[in-house]
């Protein structure tokens, strides 16, 4: 318990000083002003969300190989805190865009291929609930889940591949593209915090899925009696 | 600074997506856990 205490501390910790460098540390940007600040939460949120997207698919992976149902667990724990973030994404971006685009939101490419990668994910979710056989639900959502992670390099390339509206990347981007120093400390700083927190509802969420086998154990048991 | 408030908005929705989350799975799993501990009172019970 001290250590789940703990962990829940240096997340939180880590998050809100990575706040407060997006807010006084990081420089101001020229052309958008205060507005680009959201980008330090929005861009990390994307790549916490897009590495918890890939765990999910090792794990699913690792489920259709080995058919043991830790593997199960640690898929569906992944999907639902990477939905979690893609969330956060969603949300942000279009906050972001208003002002400096003057509309919400566009049917871009990256845009577009990350609210396909939500409903994925979303799907993914929703075909658990629909299956009450435990083996059935966890080999038909794991191969589902291999086939929405095909959208996560999908994600990463639409700004390369396409330029369309979203902004071209800032990292890994090629040449010509790239951060201020200060504003990629800043950045990296925000996706270590995005990481240590993902890991933290990771390891919460994983309790509850152990939890949930444990309970079902329980109920068939006591409807053996 | 310029558009503090959208800036604000985008870090209220940010953290509050998080904490409902988080929320949902604390609430879970105490319901379950009580669950678990009503289930083995239930079967102690009977044997």
């Amino acid at each position: 318990m001290i250590r789940r205490i703990l962990f829940a501390a240096v997340a939180v910790g880590l998050v809100a000083c990575a706040a407060y460098a997006a807010f006084y540390v990081a420089p101001e940007e020229r052309t958008m002003g205060a507005i680009q600040r959201i980008f330090y939460l929005h861009a990390s949120s994307g790549w916490a969300g897009e590495t918890t997207f890939f765990f999910c698919f090792v794990a699913n992976l690792l489920y259709i190989w080995r058919r043991k149902p830790q593997y199960d667990w640690l898929g569906v724990t992944c999907a639902e805190v990477g939905v979690a973030f893609i969330t956060v994404v969603l949300l942000t971006g279009p906050i972001w865009a208003k002002p400096v685009w003057g509309i919400w939101w566009t049917w871009d490419a990256r845009l577009t291929s990350t609210f396909v990668l939500w409903i994925l994910y979303i799907c993914y979710l929703l075909l658990r609930t629909l299956l009450d056989e435990p083996e059935r639900r966890a080999l038909l959502s794991a191969l589902f889940g291999v086939f929405a992670f095909i959208d996560v390099p999908i994600v990463f390339g639409a700004i390369r591949w396409w330029r369309t509206q979203h902004p071209a990347p800032v990292i890994m981007g090629g040449e010509g593209s790239g951060l201020d120093p200060a504003m990629r400390k800043v950045f990296f700083f925000n996706v270590l915090a995005m990481h240590i927190l993902a890991l933290f509802f990771i390891a919460e969420r994983y309790l509850l899925e152990k939890s949930k086998h444990d309970a079902e154990l329980l109920r068939r048991e006591a409807e053996a009696r | 600074m310029k558009n503090l408030n959208s800036i604000f908005a985008a870090y209220m929705i940010g953290w509050g997506v998080f904490f409902l989350f988080f929320a949902s799975v604390v609430k879970r799993t105490s319901d379950l856990r009580s669950e678990i501990e009503r289930l083995k009172k239930n079967i102690s019970n009977e044997k």
